[in-house]
């Protein structure tokens, strides 16, 4: 390999790493954009997404590679089954642990968050056993460079690259116009804005608090599903791991912001792949946050978030 | 149309309210006018459900509505335009706007009022995508007051309309208060520009740290020894 074919191949890796972040970052940044929570257990929920994923595949009886009718047919049916799992999963954490503490002061509902992580991964822990669950590869892997163009090059580029930005590009689009364009998307944006005067218009604000979750939830569901399919490994823990790595992507575009939600998890997947090659994966975390740090002390509001002064 | 039967509210331990009763009828402007922190805000508060009251009633439509959350008080046809305008500052002109509506059963009636509104406020027209908290502050108070339009309430609740505006536009706000009352909708307007809102108000009632202590038909008021010296700053 040469070193423009090793940059282009970390770049690759860093977009699939990205889009990935990118996913779960938009439920942390949606989460605390309505009611002011960092979520942690929101890594878990992505975690959970992985092995709920893996149960769908079982229970439809998909125990070996994907094919032709069945790429178009089983594989959308289990992405809709998992997202609709771990939505139910997120709004249930929301009303079971969350909701009762709306009133309460902000480190309360925090704190809860936290053992809520606790209890989800022991759920996994429980569930699976703390050995690493190897997820089986569902999806066909092509070399697509060599066996579909000819070209002998040392990119290793596969179908299961494309996979992870064909899933995650209409998830951001359809997003996009929902908070965008939608009823319930400009609830959550009038809640997140000013809760008050968004109960005035006759916005029911627990309804739209739901609706953030289920959003969320399904988000770190599909995130969980391509996890799974491109690494074809799982693991109880590996949701802390994820989780604040996204969640440094959600502080770094903007805690609140959208848009920079997906932007700041791109920034981390390039970020981290790259130092990986170029400086040592045992120096990526020390990286990733330096560089957060960085973007923290010159710019507080991160790449695309709002000065936090437009409230008053 | 709008009842409150001794109306005691509090923030904690500090009593707002002592005891508010007062009343609207359909048709009408009522104006509740009082110094700063005299009870004004927290009285359109306790009928919106944004504070709860400790003691008394808040009666809507001939049903009790202090017990209800906010927004299905606004569903029951109370809007209002918020003290300090509070606009959306992310969102455009429009969507505020579309917001005010957001309760509405009746889909059909939307473009209708937006034209409405429009037509009230050619500046919002002008302005229409631009980011609420871009506008200028007498923008804001006109957006405030057509986003509460748009929910085309049967009662508007207006939070010192006049505040922080220039002479004209207090003006130009009043004379439209009086034009959205005479197209039907009845106004609790409450005010510490107390000159301006008696003259476009039915009846009026002042209010005294937390107590209603006057009460008669506007022009009454206007020369009531009370209003005069207190409010009007004559001698």
């Amino acid at each position: 390999m040469n070193w423009w074919e090793v940059l282009v191949q970390q770049t690759i890796n860093g977009l699939t790493r990205g889009a990935v972040f990118a996913l779960i970052a938009l439920g942390y940044t949606m989460v605390y954009g309505i009611i002011e929570l960092i979520n942690f257990a929101h890594g878990d929920v992505f975690m959970l997404g992985l092995f709920v994923s893996l149960a769908w595949f079982s229970l439809l009886g998909v125990t070996r590679t994907l094919t032709g009718w069945q790429l178009v047919t089983l594989l959308p049916l289990v992405f809709l089954l998992t997202m609709l799992t771990t939505a139910a999963l997120n709004v249930a954490i929301d009303r079971l642990a969350y909701r009762p503490l709306r009133r309460s002061p902000r480190l309360a509902p925090l704190i809860t968050a936290i053992g809520v992580s606790f209890m989800l991964e022991n759920l996994a822990l429980l569930w699976k056993g703390p050995a690493p669950i190897a997820y089986p590869d569902v999806f066909p892997s092509v070399d697509i460079l060599r066996e579909w163009f000819g070209v002998d090059s040392a990119i290793f580029l596969t179908t299961k690259d494309v996979l992870v930005v064909v899933a995650t590009i209409p998830l951001m689009i359809g997003l996009t116009y929902f908070v965008r364009r939608t009823r319930w998307g400009k609830a959550m944006r009038a809640t997140a804005q000013d809760r008050e005067t968004a109960q005035a218009m006759g916005i029911d604000v627990e309804r739209t608090i739901l609706v953030t979750f289920l959003v969320g939830g399904a988000l770190a569901g599909a995130a969980g599903l391509i996890q799974g399919m491109y690494y074809n490994i799982g693991m109880w823990w590996m949701g802390y791991q994820a989780g604040l790595r996204a969640f440094t992507a959600a502080v770094l575009g903007g805690i609140g912001s959208m848009g920079g939600a997906a932007l700041g998890g791109l920034v981390i997947g390039f970020l981290s792949a790259w130092s990986d090659q170029y400086i040592s994966a045992r120096w990526t975390n020390a990286i990733v946050f330096s560089i957060l740090i960085l973007v923290l002390v010159f710019r507080p509001r991160g790449l695309l978030g709002e000065p936090t002064s437009d409230k008053a | 149309m709008l009842q409150l039967a001794d109306v005691h509210t509090y923030y904690g331990n500090i009593r707002a309210l002592r005891g508010v009763s007062l009343s609207v009828e359909r048709g009408e402007i009522v104006t509740l006018i009082g110094a700063n922190g005299a009870g004004k805000t927290t009285t359109l508060k306790t009928i919106l459900g944004t504070v709860r009251p400790r003691r008394g009633t808040v009666t809507f439509d001939g049903r009790r509505v202090d017990t209800l959350g906010t927004d299905r008080i606004v569903r029951l046809g109370i809007a209002q335009s918020p003290e300090g305008r509070r606009i959306f500052p992310r969102m455009s002109v429009l969507e505020n706007l579309e917001l005010g509506a957001f309760a509405r059963p009746d889909r059909d009636g939307i473009t209708a009022d937006l034209e409405r509104v429009f037509t009230l406020f050619p500046r919002l027209r002008e302005r229409v995508a631009q980011k609420g908290g871009t506008l200028s502050g007498g923008e804001q108070q006109m957006l405030a007051i057509g986003r509460a339009l748009m929910a085309r309430p049967a009662l508007l609740l207006l939070d010192e309309p006049s505040m922080g505006l220039s002479p004209i536009l207090v003006e130009t706000i009043f004379r439209i208060v009086q034009d959205i009352n005479r197209q039907g909708t009845t106004i609790l307007l409450v005010e510490q520009n107390a000159r301006m809102a008696l003259r476009v108000a039915h009846r009026g009632y002042v209010i005294q740290t937390g107590r209603i202590v006057l009460h008669d038909a506007a022009g009454e008021l206007l020369r009531s020894d009370l209003v005069r010296k207190t409010y009007l700053g004559e001698k």
